[in-house]
C-alpha cells in the first residue's frame, strides 16, 4: 500500500472525485506550527508513549487535522462496507484462507519458491534483518549498483534497510511520496498506508525547502509535489535497481502482487533492469483466486476505495533484466509458534485498526517509538523486543473497535489483554503499575480493608478511595474534576434503608 | 428468582443514587433482590492491568458474595463483561462458573430476561445524548456498532423508547470510545482526558440536554471533563431515567 498526502487539494473540483484520499475533505491549515516529534528512544528503555503522544496533543493543530484526516478514512471505509452486502463474509473468508496458509506455511513457501523458479525469479532466504540487508548488498555489489530505487515496504523498516545502504554507500531513493517526504525528514513512517499523515502541509514545505529548494513559503500540495517530481524523477531514471515490498505472494503462480496508489512499485520495478523485492514471509496465500477476496477488502479497509490505483501483478524479469525475491522471516517463525499471539501474522497491513484507534488518532504513530503503531503494533511490537516495547499494550482502551474494523479478524484487543497478563507475569511492568495493583488487590479482597479505605472525611483530594491514586501524583485531577462524594455510600444506605428487611425476609 | 445486586465501586462511593435506582427498579417488577453487603469489587482494576495473580481473591470474594443467586445484575458493563469474560484469575468451580454464566448488565437484564414492554411510571421529557460504554457495546453486543456490517439495534435505546417525553440527541462520532478504559484513566490521563473532552464536545454539538449510560465509570470520566470545560451538561445513569426520575 502507498500514500497520498493529507494536503488540501487546491482544486475546487476536487469534491467531485467520489474515492480514495484525493477526495478527502479538504483540511485548511494556514499556521505553522512546529511539527511535533516522536518517541525519545534511549538505547533498550522502555519507549514513553504517553510523553510523546502528550506532546503531539499539545501541538493543537497537528493533533486536530490527523484526527479529523484518519476519522474522515474511516468514515470512507464504512460507506464502502456497507456497500457490499458480503463484508463480514468476506472478512471470514480472508481470515480462513490467511490461518489456512500459516498453518501449512512451509508448503506454501516451498511450493512458491518452485514456481517462482520456473518464471525465472532468483528466490532468496533471509532469517533476519541482517540476512535480508545482506543478501541485497550483495546483489546490488556484484553488479556495481550505486543507486536504488525503492517503493514503500514496512519490511524493509524492521530491516532497517535504508541505514544499512547509507553505510553501505548505495543511494536510496523513496518512490512513493510520503515516504520520500519521511526519508527526506529523516524520520520513520507513523502509519503503515499513509507515512506522512502526521505532517501538516507547512512542515512539508520546510522539509522541502531544506532539502531539495522549494520556497518555504509555498505550501500548495500541487506546487510541492511537481517540486518533488522535479528532483526524483532524474534520480529514478538513472538508478540502477529498484527495489519493493509485496503485498501478497501466491504460492500456485509463482508471482507476487504489490498494491499503489501512486504507481510508485511500478516505477520501482520496471524502471532499472534489476528488480528485487524484499518480501515478509507471512505474505503467501495459496492462489489467484484467495487473491481476489483480499483485493476486494484491502483498499476498502484501507482507505475506503473499492480497489488501489494500481494492482501489480509481477511474475518474472522483464527480457533483458533480472528479478529476484528474498523470503524474510524477521521473528515470523517464532511468532507463529506462540500460542496467543500468532494471529498478528494474519496483518495485511491495511492501517484500518490505526485509522480506527481513538489513542492513535490523537497520539501519532510515531509516538510509539516502533516499526508498527497503533493497535496492531501494540500486539506484534513486543515480539521484537519484550522490554523496550513493554508499555506498548497500555496504550490502548481496549476499546475493541480495532478488531471489529480489521479485515482479516485479528483478535487485536484480545490479544492487547493477553499482552498484559504475558508482561505482568514476566515482570515486565512498571513499578508503578505494579504496586498500585498489589495495594488494589490487598484492599479489593477485603470487605473490611476496603470500607476502611474509602474517602469518609470527604474533602478535596481524599475524594477518590486511596488505592486509586496509590501513585501520589493526581492523574486524574489535571484535567478533570474529581466527583463530589454524597452523604452516604449505597452501602451505607442499604445498611440503614434496607438491611433490616433483609434479615426480616430470611427469618 | 433471587437476584443479587453488584453495585460497583464507583456506584458506591459517588453514585449512590444509581444503586437506589437499580434496586428500586428491580423490585417494579416484582424481583426479589438482596445486596449481599460484603461485596467489593469485580477485580477489573488489576485484571485490566494485566495483573491476574492481585485479582484472584477479589474474584474469589465476589464469588462468595454471589453464588448462591439466581441472577447477579449490575448497573455497569465493564462489570459484567468483567465477570463473565474475564473472572479468569481463580479456579473455574461449578460456582465460578455459576455466577460468570448469571451475570447480568442492567439493561440487558431487562430486556433479554425480564423482557419489560414498559415503564409507565418513566417519563423525561429532555433531550438525551446515548453513551454506550465500550465493552458494553462490543463485548456484550448491547448494540449494534457502526464498524460492523450489521442489522442496527440498541437495547438501551428500545428501553429508553418507552419513557414518555424523551428526545434523542445525535452524536457525530456515537460509538467512539470517551477515554475512560478504566485504569487508562490514570497510566496514561493525557489522551484519556483528550478523548473525553472531544466527547464531551460531540455531545454539546448534539444540544443534549442529559447524557445518559448504562455505565456510570465512563460517565464519571466525561462529567469530570465537562465540568472543568465549564460545560452545560447533566449525566444521569439510564437506571435512573427508567426508574422515573423527573431531572
Ligand atoms: S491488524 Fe488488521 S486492521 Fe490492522 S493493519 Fe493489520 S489487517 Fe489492517
Amino acid at each position: 500500500m502507498t500514500a497520498e498526502l493529507h494536503e488540501e487539494l487546491t482544486d475546487p473540483h476536487a469534491d467531485q472525485l467520489d474515492h480514495g484520499a484525493a477526495s478527502s475533505r479538504p483540511l485548511k491549515s494556514r499556521i505553522s506550527e512546529p511539527q511535533p516529534r516522536g518517541a525519545k528512544i534511549h538505547g533498550n528503555r522502555p519507549v514513553d508513549q504517553s510523553e510523546a503522544a502528550n506532546r503531539f496533543m499539545a501541538a493543537t493543530e497537528h493533533e486536530a487535522m490527523h484526527d479529523a484526516r484518519l476519522w474522515d478514512l474511516r468514515q470512507k471505509r464504512d460507506k464502502e462496507m456497507h456497500g457490499i452486502e458480503e463484508w463480514e463474509e468476506l472478512r471470514n473468508l480472508a481470515s480462513g484462507i490467511k490461518e489456512h496458509t500459516l498453518s501449512k506455511l512451509d508448503y506454501y513457501l516451498e511450493l512458491f519458491e518452485k514456481n517462482a523458479t520456473a518464471n525465472g525469479i532468483k528466490v532468496h532466504w533471509a532469517k533476519d534483518g541482517a540476512e535480508n540487508n545482506a543478501i541485497v548488498l550483495e546483489i546490488l555489489r556484484s553488479r556495481g549498483v550505486e543507486r536504488l530505487i525503492k517503493s514503500k515496504s514496512m519490511l524493509t523498516e524492521e530491516c532497517g534497510f535504508r541505514e544499512f545502504m547509507a553505510e553501505n554507500n548505495v543511494e536510496v531513493i523513496e518512490t512513493d511520496l510520503g515516504e520520500r517526504i519521511q526519508q527526506l525528514d529523516d524520520e520513520a513512517p507513523s502509519h503503515v498506508v499513509v507515512p506522512a499523515v502526521h505532517k501538516l502541509r507547512t512542515d512539508v514545505a520546510s522539509v522541502f525547502a531544506k532539502t531539495i529548494g522549494s520556497d518555504p513559503d509555498n505550501a500548495d500540495a500541487h506546487y510541492l509535489t511537481e517540486c518533488q517530481r522535479e528532483a526524483t524523477r532524474p534520480l529514478i531514471l538513472s538508478a540502477q535497481a529498484g527495489m519493493t515490498g509485496g503485498n501478497f505472494v501466491v504460492a500456485e503462480t509463482g508471482t507476487f502482487v504489490v498494491c499503489t496508489n501512486e504507481g510508485n512499485a511500478d516505477l520501482s520495478a520496471n524502471t532499472p533492469p534489476l528488480h528485487i523485492a524484499s518480501i515478509g514471509i507471512e505474505k503467501l496465500i495459496p492462489g489467484l483466486d484467495d487473491l481476489a477476496v483480499f483485493i476486494r477488502l484491502l483498499s476498502r479497509s484501507a482507505l475506503g476505495s473499492p480497489i488501489t490505483q494500481y494492482t501489480s501483478h509481477f511474475r518474472g524479469p522483464r527480457k533483458g533484466s533480472e528479478m529476484h525475491v528474498v523470503l524474510v522471516d524477521n521473528g515470523r517463525s517464532a511468532r507463529l509458534g506462540m500460542e496467543k499471539f500468532w494471529p498478528g501474522l494474519k496483518c495485511i497491513r491495511c492501517g484500518a485498526c490505526m485509522n480506527t484507534c481513538p489513542v492513535f488518532r490523537r497520539s501519532g504513530g510515531l509516538s510509539y517509538g516502533a516499526t508498527y503503531a497503533g493497535p496492531i503494533g501494540l500486539i506484534i511490537d513486543p515480539t521484537f523486543n519484550v522490554h523496550k516495547y513493554r508499555n506498548l499494550p497500555y496504550s490502548s482502551t481496549m476499546n475493541g473497535s480495532c478488531t471489529n474494523v480489521c479485515p482479516v479478524k485479528i483478535n487485536i484487543h484480545e490479544q492487547i489483554a493477553d499482552w498484559r497478563r504475558t508482561l505482568a507475569g514476566e515482570g515486565e511492568i512498571s513499578p508503578v503499575k505494579k504496586v498500585m495493583m498489589k495495594a488494589a488487590g490487598e484492599v479489593l479482597a477485603s470487605p473490611v480493608v476496603y470500607r476502611a479505605s474509602l474517602p469518609l472525611g470527604r474533602s478535596a483530594l481524599r475524594h477518590l478511595p486511596h488505592f486509586m491514586l496509590y501513585n501520589k501524583l493526581n492523574t486524574w485531577g489535571r484535567k478533570r474534576d474529581i466527583p463530589e462524594t454524597p452523604k452516604q455510600t449505597f452501602n451505607e444506605w442499604y445498611r440503614k434503608n434496607r438491611k433490616q428487611q433483609d434479615e426480616g425476609k430470611k427469618s | 428468582m433471587k437476584v443479587g445486586l453488584f453495585v460497583p465501586c464507583y456506584v458506591d462511593m459517588f453514585h449512590p443514587e444509581t444503586g437506589i435506582a437499580t434496586l428500586e427498579l428491580l423490585e417494579r417488577f416484582g424481583v426479589s433482590v438482596e445486596y449481599p453487603v460484603d461485596q467489593t469489587c469485580c477485580g477489573q482494576p488489576m485484571t485490566n492491568t494485566g495483573c491476574e495473580r492481585e485479582a484472584a481473591r477479589t474474584e474469589e470474594l465476589f464469588v462468595r458474595n454471589f453464588e448462591k443467586y439466581d441472577y447477579i445484575v449490575t448497573p455497569s458493563g465493564s462489570c459484567t463483561n468483567q465477570v463473565r469474560n474475564n473472572m479468569t484469575a481463580i479456579e473455574q468451580s461449578d460456582a465460578v462458573k455459576h455466577v460468570r454464566s448469571r451475570t447480568y448488565e442492567l439493561v440487558e437484564f431487562l430486556h433479554d430476561v425480564l423482557k419489560v414492554d414498559a415503564f409507565p411510571w418513566a417519563e423525561f421529557p429532555h433531550r438525551v445524548a446515548l453513551h454506550n460504554n465500550c465493552n458494553t457495546l462490543r463485548n456484550l453486543r448491547i448494540a449494534s456498532m457502526t464498524e460492523r456490517r450489521e442489522e442496527p439495534f440498541s437495547k438501551p435505546k428500545a428501553l429508553l423508547k418507552m419513557v414518555k417525553g424523551i428526545e434523542f440527541a445525535d452524536l457525530t462520532r456515537p460509538d467512539e470510545c470517551c477515554g475512560f478504559g478504566g485504569t487508562f484513566s490514570v497510566f496514561e490521563e493525557g489522551v484519556s482526558a483528550k478523548m473525553g473532552q472531544d466527547k464531551v464536545t460531540d455531545q454539546l454539538k448534539s444540544g443534549a440536554e442529559y447524557v445518559t449510560s448504562s455505565d456510570s465509570s465512563c460517565m464519571m470520566h466525561q462529567e469530570g471533563c465537562a465540568r472543568r470545560m465549564g460545560a452545560n451538561l447533566k449525566y444521569i445513569h439510564i437506571a435512573q431515567i427508567l426508574n422515573g426520575a423527573r431531572a
